[in-house]
């Protein structure tokens, strides 16, 4: 891609805050602001931290059986969405593989999608072209952003009393200072927060609101990727994509009873298959026993040195203090506790097989 | 005693035939938050150029380039359990190595302070 990177509604005041700005999907968003990625993770955890995704996808789905139609891209129960419910999924492709993960809120008349920013350009022309008599309209007016951690309840409540009746994976549309946004009890971080649709010119004062609360920090996508790795939230592109199955993927939660028995979404004969006889690998964490980060690419070995899978994602995790990863092994290594080995330039370093998430998730349900 | 300058961003300080490495408060600035340094052991040696080791920060992994030929004579173990010092004090306590070095007409090929600090912008 030769166009020069896009901006949010936010850049200026990424500026001005200081934020180091890096091309993120074809976006230039600030990756970490004077903070550091450790302090921006760390504040996030224990207090709030205001994340810019307005990189990301935000459409509207209007038209009759919208839902019903839906279903057809992907294996959630979409039918069964009350007004005012969101819920996670993906799309996936003829083989049971994941073309992109998804939110989708149902907003009464219309359902709300948010999809990757690296997969918008994928994502809005198959759902128009499969969506017959569904208009789908993609947003470029609003900006999306997400404030996020245990303190969030109060940064947006302060601003807006509704936001504290939701619980988590509800949605309504409230006023903030005076401006209609869509607000959404959710996130990507594994805390407790809030992602909030905002017309672009309204941006910057909305966030100023925020930050102006004691509590919320700026918050850049170097710690936005180390937190939901600790929250063991898969990042599309890394954990999975068009040659993963969900069942593989372990998001086997994320398809409801209806949908994995009656299929009817494309590659469920392969993901109905996988359910039934199990998969050849799963994705796990893995918790290197040493101090050197494990970073995506690394092999995964059993203990004889035979290959046995790849690290997806890998970091240090802050609220751990130590490595963490996530990746792919087979389904034989893949019990928590197994003891394996990570070639790391190399040299093969002690992990262990571990439950995820690596942090407990904080969500208000 | 006299420090020179790499555009690798290291330092050495060398008395005699002996250097004592590390990286610059720059580069540790760039590199950001470091949580993991893997480095050689003593009685390693190494050519001008040779990967010597890796800092890992929050963000990435980063090799260390010899900026001179030499051999290790002594590694910074304190290091290993707070690797974080590379941040604080990575002109001071936070050396990475002592080494010995087998070329000392390498030192000519590299940048006093002031060079170093035009060279940085």
């Amino acid at each position: 891609m030769i166009d020069a990177p896009k901006r949010t509604p936010l850049y200026d005041l990424h500026v001005e805050l200081g934020g180091k700005m890096v091309d993120f999907a074809g976006w230039e968003m600030p990756v970490q602001y004077p903070m550091g990625i450790m302090g921006e993770h760390n504040h996030t955890r224990t207090k709030a931290g205001l994340f810019d995704v307005s990189h990301m996808g935000q459409v509207i789905l209007r038209g009759d059986g919208a839902a019903e139609k839906l279903e057809s891209l992907v294996p959630a129960a979409l039918t069964a969405l009350k007004e005012g419910k969101a819920r996670y999924t993906f799309f996936t492709n003829d083989d049971g593989g994941i073309m992109d993960d998804l939110i989708v809120a149902n907003g009464g008349d219309h359902l709300f999608v948010v999809v990757n920013a690296s997969m918008r350009h994928q994502d809005i022309p198959h759902m128009a072209k499969h969506l017959d008599g569904i208009e789908v309209t993609e947003i470029f007016d609003r900006a999306l952003v997400a404030v996020q951690g245990p303190s969030a309840e109060n940064v947006v409540g302060d601003l807006c009393p509704a936001a504290r009746e939701l619980k988590f994976m509800e949605t309504t549309v409230a006023e903030i200072k005076g401006v209609e946004c869509r607000i959404s009890r959710l996130g990507y971080t594994g805390e407790d927060g809030f992602e909030i649709s905002i017309p672009e010119d309204k941006a910057v004062e909305i966030c100023r609101a925020f930050l102006a609360h004691a509590d919320c920090e700026p918050v850049g996508l170097g710690a936005r990727d180390s937190l939901r790795l600790e929250s063991g939230l898969c990042l599309y592109g890394n954990d999975i994509d068009n040659s993963t199955s969900p069942v593989e993927a372990s998001l086997t939660w994320a398809m409801q009873k209806r949908r994995r028995e009656d299929g009817g979404f494309p590659g469920a004969e392969r993901i109905q298959r996988d359910l039934a006889e199990g998969t050849a690998k799963k994705l796990v964490g893995i918790k290197p026993t040493g101090r050197a980060p494990a970073r995506a690419g690394v092999e995964v070995q059993d203990l004889d040195g035979n290959s046995i899978g790849t690290i997806t994602s890998g970091g240090f995790g802050p609220t751990v203090g130590a490595p963490v990863a996530m990746g792919y092994v087979t389904t034989a290594h893949s019990k928590p506790g197994q003891k394996i080995n990570l070639l790391i330039r190399g040299k093969a370093q002690p992990a262990e097989i571990t439950a995820l998430p690596f942090v407990t998730q904080n969500y208000k349900r | 005693m006299t420090t020179y300058y790499s555009e690798e961003h290291e330092w050495l300080t060398v008395e005699g035939e002996t250097a004592t490495v590390g990286i610059t408060q720059h580069a540790a600035d760039q590199l950001g938050e470091i949580v993991f340094v893997e480095q050689k052991e003593v009685g390693d040696d190494f050519e001008k150029g040779d990967d010597i080791g890796v800092i890992e920060s929050v963000k990435a992994a980063s090799e260390i380039y010899a900026a001179v030929d030499g051999e290790v004579i002594e590694a910074n173990g304190a290091l290993e359990d707070n690797p974080g010092a590379l941040n604080d004090a990575p002109e001071g306590d936070a050396w990475i190595y002592k080494i010995k070095l087998t070329n000392t007409d390498q030192l000519s090929e590299l940048m006093d302070l002031d060079g170093y600090k035009s060279f940085i912008g």
